[in-house]
């Protein structure tokens, strides 16, 4: 299963190993896991909550790993996302490590501004859900000025 | 024509609500026509869903946009931008 959205922590050997077993071409593996910051916005971060959007979630992640196989030849993508610690890992498997580095950061830019999760972290001065940043859709801007995404919503609307 | 509603994170704390179905009338077509039905209702409802605040949506679980075409029995949510990863 290539998404998975859950509450228990992974392990990335673990999930490398998998990732890779049954296909001795894969000479190149990314993985990019990301941590909670235990300072952020200027306070200390002791709790992250996560909400998401069961079902939409899991489709725009399939999406986007879709989207990757499609713009680079590709052996597997994983995408697991959780609410704690580590929060997300995104690990790409490719014939060459190109792809794979490429893969990885174009699946994260489009998680981080596509897929329906919302992220509340309690500091010392109460829970406060975090905002979004400029620079994330400016991160995504840079895989569509290659290709224009054909996906884009139909209009009712001359 | 009937749709179902649905609001994530920081807008449905702030309406106090996470889903609904609502009755539109025939000429509603877009996501801009719900956005105008649920700003009628005033209060807490124009205000977080004012125009300019950071409001995005998606129609049956795809993200859409205010020209987005709203059909009966759709499901519509509205969210802050997300902030996933």
């Amino acid at each position: 299963m290539p998404v998975r959205v859950q509450s228990e922590d992974f392990d990335l050997s673990t999930e490398l190993a998998r990732l890779r077993a049954g296909h001795p071409d894969a000479g190149a593996t990314v993985a990019f896991v990301g941590t909670v910051r235990e300072m952020n916005e200027g306070g200390k971060v002791s709790l992250m909550e996560l909400e998401h959007y069961p079902g939409m979630t899991e489709a725009a992640l399939e999406d986007i790993v879709a989207q990757a196989r499609r713009r680079w030849e590709l052996i597997d993508v994983l995408v697991v996302h959780r609410g704690c610690e580590q929060i997300v890992l995104a690990a790409v498997a490719a014939r060459h490590r190109g792809a794979a580095f490429a893969a990885c950061e174009f699946v994260m830019d489009y998680l981080k501004t596509r897929a329906p999760f919302w992220k509340k972290e309690s500091t010392g001065q109460g829970a406060r859900w975090v905002d979004a940043r400029a620079s994330d859709e400016t991160a995504l801007a840079r895989w569509s000025a290659a290709a224009p995404d054909p996906a884009l919503p139909v209009s009712c609307r001359p | 024509m009937h749709i179902q509603l649905r609001y994530f994170a920081g807008l449905r704390e702030a309406l106090g609500l996470s889903t609904e179905q609502i009755a539109l009338s025939a000429t509603a077509t877009c996501v801009q026509d719900v956005l105008a039905a649920l700003r009628l209702r005033g209060g807490i409802w124009a205000e977080a869903l004012a125009d300019g605040k950071a409001v995005r949506v998606a129609v049956d679980q795809r993200m859409a946009d205010l020209d987005s075409p709203v059909r009966p029995g759709a499901e519509v949510a509205f969210f802050p931008p997300v902030t996933g990863g």
